[in-house]
């Protein structure tokens, strides 16, 4: 059986050291080509005419003058008369002309009467009694619970007490399967009591959370203190650089070639085989580089599905429809809002007690998951109740760490609240109740020693509101947080030519996290030759499957399945030259770009001879990593990481704008393959964080229903000049490397929203409620304060 | 990019045929001065002053790329951007938000940094265009290429494009610039991905060589 396991520290010369992303050349030259950038000939120009109603029925469709248009090759009707348009931009016809501006011209040609109909784009808290009673499942419950990745706890336990509408065929199952329903919801599906009726929602809110655990009311009867407060984030989008979008071409009636701006090359292909009526097998899905997806782009979706049906229309012509950049704000995703008013109960000492909240949010029209509150803590006495709002302003989708870092915002936020009523430092609140932090208790031991010391935050910390200097007040803040991240499903060729050359094969994708990266590094250090000597092939669906990049999945899975295939072909080819140095395979080591004897290394031949004694055939091994981790032997994967997020932020107390000063994050991943780029996660998170937690918000205009800032000047990101010393500190070494490789994409981007809330609160001395934090919302905090002093 | 007709403004009085369309209008009124010579022109009387009106329809344009000259027939309202992408396939500048808010698009004109999605096509007639493309002498990184290489400051690196031919204009112009004068002369450019912290490495790193 030859020995998967990750060479340990004496013998890596490459995994964990800091290796430059091996396509950065490409994309700073500007030669990484995207999605957007492919060209077929004689590719025809899609556009979409949207809704402009929040909710409308649409009652006629006359295409006929975009019809007669010179230079327009197609139409194609995607919600027909009858249908209701759920938010303004939902999709309601798309056109194929010669080139972009004929295809605008046909889309202000094309006659839609809607019915206007009553919408809600408000997720205000809902009044007081509203809310249905929780009821069995639709298919599109469940479907937009799994879009908006409801932990697969609280799904599988609501299906169970509440049932479903219809009756579960493997259909059904399949299609959510493809959607990532994880084997747990499967089964929670799979046996979901069948209720003969639901009504259609009347009510816009949902109660689709109650529950108690523990006594509650014991222990805040028992408190010696209760701390109180209100929390929140507002709903966000993606805003990816290059939108969503794809270019379909046919080159028969049976085969599809579709490029398309993907985190999921391996799984595109099924879901366009439905509704194409045609076979996945016959579908071929390309995409050599992504401008950011953040975890918005997961499915083929409708515009995608256009696409193709226009260039079906146009004679197989590529089609082009990549959103603009409105759309791409309005339409391609969102993070689910969630606010919580919220109780916290403590002893004197700071031990917490007892946790209640009512929250709501919402994720669209599908409403949207209670987060994962009280986040980390488990805190023994619990009441939670959350109303899911229904509405128009769009559907939800996974955004890094989906639930993550609004549940970090309302706890870390309520007990940061709780370390001011107590006097306390929260540093020292959070250690004191780390016994109640899961299983990863001791690592947040150790990573808030290291953060609090990489800050300095014994030296800088003061008690709130009392760091100030003239109308400058400044602020320390943190949060911990954890995650997941355990390898997906995923296959690797790796073949070995008797030139010495090498390639390896994969249906993933780099979503400029540094995966190409981490699949060379590992089979260069199996193979010990250096990076630049493997061709990689990766984002094709003529490569052997690999899974979709979410979830922070990715690392484990892509090293896993390149590690199992380097080693396979690494024995193999000690098969072929072990005659030639007199030895047997079992005694052989690749190292420094030879093959050479264990016991004797002057007996060796460099690594192109040794290659030349397979003859003239080269050698191919698959290797595959599973996503059940049981199935791996060994399991070169793991799940479950802590991480630590502090701030050092400035607040201008007249004119209320908050600067951030440094941030630190501490991280662990189990194994790190490539340290470089590991940290360059962090780095971007902690941007993101900044982005999120100070500008970003998703305004909705209360009276037309549409989004108000669906453009770059005003869904404002974060820039250059906002972002201040990053510090970042990775955990390896012992207790960490043997772990396995873990993901890394979702964790360091939930705690900084948190933090940076908890130091504006500590530096001003009132809690902003709701992100974003923006300079009107500290001027209002700042008068409640002096209002209520 | 949608081209409101100029009918909607009825202090300004055009030639109802002339195909001219508000952001041409202006465009036009900004360059007529510059009177590049140009086939399939017209003068309509707009606001009592002459401008040139281009089109409707398709008309000859020349362009400049990195040296080397191309001659295409285009709409007038069609954007550098759009030309250098769809017609050229020159594709490293990209569209992003195309409206002049995130400078993905940032090519050099006459060796200023402009977002070639909102200049005209027309509009970059005569002048030298650059893009990324030409900033590599052979297979070697140009310096700024290679500091963002060294500080892995792209990740997805849609952005990178953008903020490299931004960063060497600014450095043209200003070859002592410091650190913080070349992070204000990048604030025009955004990056999602989060690779701020690697370009202000990045410009460390350049900013101690002109140093």
């Amino acid at each position: 059986m030859p020995d998967y396991n990750w060479p340990d520290a004496d013998h890596r010369t490459l995994i964990g050291k800091r290796i430059s992303r091996v396509d950065s050349p490409v994309k700073v030259s500007g030669r990484a080509k995207y999605t957007y950038d492919y060209h077929g000939a004689n590719m025809l120009f899609g556009k979409v005419l949207r809704s402009p109603y929040a909710k409308a029925k649409i009652v006629s469709i006359d295409t006929s003058a975009a019809e007669k248009l010179p230079g327009v090759k197609a139409v194609e009707i995607i919600q027909k008369p009858d249908a209701t348009a759920q938010w303004a931009g939902d999709e309601i016809v798309a056109v194929a002309a010669v080139d972009e501006s004929t295809a605008e011209d046909a889309v202000r040609l094309i006659k839609v009467k809607y019915q206007p109909l009553s919408y809600l784009v408000s997720d205000a808290e809902p009044p007081a009694g509203a809310g249905e009673a929780a009821g069995p499942m639709s298919q599109d419950d469940i479907d937009d619970a799994i879009s908006n990745q409801i932990p697969d706890a609280q799904l599988a336990q609501y299906l169970q007490e509440h049932g479903v509408t219809f009756k579960v065929d493997n259909d059904f199952l399949k299609d959510m399967e493809g959607e990532g329903a994880s084997e747990a919801v499967l089964a929670a599906i799979r046996q979901a009591p069948y209720h003969e009726v639901k009504a259609a929602h009347h009510s816009n809110y949902q109660k689709t959370a109650t529950q108690t655990s523990g006594d509650p009311d014991k222990a805040f009867a028992e408190a010696d203190v209760v701390s109180e407060g209100l929390y929140g984030a507002p709903v966000i989008v993606h805003c990816c650089l290059e939108p969503h979008g794809s270019v379909s071409e046919w080159a028969d009636k049976d085969h599809l070639f579709t490029h398309i701006s993907t985190q999921n090359v391996s799984g595109i292909a099924a879901q366009m085989a439905e509704p194409l009526g045609v076979s996945a097998a016959n579908i071929r899905i390309h995409q050599d580089n992504i401008g950011g997806g953040f975890g918005s782009k997961f499915a083929a979706d409708r515009w995608d599905i256009a696409a193709a049906r226009l260039s079906r229309k146009a004679g197989g012509k590529p089609v082009r429809i990549m959103l603009e950049r409105d759309a791409e704000l309005k339409v391609a995703g969102a993070r689910p809002s969630a606010y919580a008013r919220v109780k916290v109960a403590a002893r004197k000492d700071g031990t917490i007690t007892g946790w209640q909240s009512q929250s709501w949010g919402t994720g669209g029209p599908g409403g949207g998951g209670m987060p994962p509150i009280p986040y980390v803590f488990g805190i023994p006495n619990q009441r939670k109740e959350h109303t899911a709002i229904r509405n128009n302003i769009g559907p939800a989708r996974a955004w890094r760490a989906p639930n993550h870092p609004q549940a970090a915002v309302i706890s870390m936020g309520a007990l940061d609240d709780l370390a001011a009523k107590l006097n306390m430092d929260p540093l020292d609140l959070w250690l004191k109740n780390l016994e109640i932090a899961g299983p990863r208790r001791d690592v947040y031991r150790e990573e808030l020693a290291v953060a609090a010391d990489l800050m300095g935050w014994k030296e800088k910390w003061r008690p709130r509101g009392q760091n100030v200097s003239g109308n400058v007040a400044r602020g320390l803040g943190l949060s911990i947080h954890t995650w997941g991240g355990r390898g997906h499903a995923s296959d690797c060729d790796l073949t070995i030519h008797p030139d010495g050359s090498v390639d390896i094969k994969m249906g993933t994708q780099d979503l400029g996290t540094g995966t190409r990266t981490t699949i060379v590094i590992v089979a260069a250090e199996t193979l010990g030759i250096p990076i630049e000597a493997i061709n990689l092939y990766i984002g094709d669906t003529l490569y052997p499957p690999s899974g979709g990049s979410g979830g922070s999945t990715t690392p484990g899975g892509v090293s896993s399945s390149t590690r199992r295939a380097a080693v396979d072909a690494r024995e193999a080819l000690f098969g072929k030259v072990a005659p030639a140095l007199n030895a047997q395979p079992e005694d052989l080591e690749c190292v420094n770009r030879t093959v050479r004897v264990k016991s004797d290394p002057s007996r060796s031949l460099d690594w192109k001879q040794a290659c030349a004694k397979m003859g003239a055939m080269p050698l191919t091994a698959r290797g595959h990593n599973d996503q059940v981790a049981g199935n791996n032997h060994p399991d070169l994967t793991n799940s479950g990481v802590g991480g630590v997020g502090m701030a050092d932020v400035e607040v201008d107390t007249e004119t209320g704008i908050v600067k951030v000063k440094k941030m630190v994050a501490v991280q662990d991943c189990g194994l790190i393959i490539d340290l470089k780029t590991a940290e360059s996660s962090c780095y971007g998170a902690l941007t993101m964080g900044i982005s999120y937690a100070l500008f970003e918000e998703k305004v909705m205009d209360q009276a037309t229903g549409r989004m108000l800032n669906p453009n770059m000047e005003f869904y404002r990101l974060a820039g250059l000049n906002d972002i201040p010393e990053l510090v970042v500190h990775m955990m390896t070494g012992k207790g960490y490397d043997e772990r396995g490789v873990i993901g890394l994409g979702e964790p360091p981007v939930i705690s900084p929203g948190a933090a940076i809330a908890n130091a504006v609160a500590n530096a001003i001395g009132a809690r902003v409620s709701f992100l974003p934090i923006t300079p009107d919302k500290v001027l209002a905090a700042l008068n409640q304060r002096k209002a209520g002093a | 990019m949608h081209d409101d007709p100029l009918k909607d403004e009825p202090k300004e009085k055009v030639d109802d045929n002339s195909g001219v369309s508000r952001r041409d209008f202006l465009k036009i009124s900004t360059i007529s001065a510059a009177s590049v010579p140009i086939l399939g022109t017209k003068i309509v009387q707009a606001d009592g002053q002459p401008v040139k009106v281009f089109g409707p329809g398709k008309v000859p344009v020349e362009l400049t790329v990195n040296g080397e000259k191309h001659t295409l027939k285009l709409e007038p309202r069609v954007t550098l951007l759009d030309a250098l992408r769809d017609q050229l396939d020159i594709t490293g500048a990209k569209r992003v938000c195309d409206r002049g808010e995130c400078g993905a698009c940032t090519v050099l004109l006459d060796h200023r940094a402009v977002y070639a999605c909102s200049v005209l096509a027309i509009d970059a007639q005569g002048k030298e265009i650059t893009t990324v493309e030409s900033l590599m002498q052979g297979e070697t990184l140009h310096p700024i290429q290679q500091a963002f290489v060294d500080n892995d400051a792209s990740q997805c690196g849609f952005c990178t494009p953008g903020f490299v031919v931004a960063f060497k204009a600014f450095l043209d112009q200003h070859p002592q610039a410091s650190s913080d004068e070349i992070r204000r002369g990048l604030s025009g450019n955004l990056c999602r991905c989060g690779t701020y912290h690697g370009i202000h490495l990045a410009i460390a790193q350049m900013a101690r060589k002109g140093a």
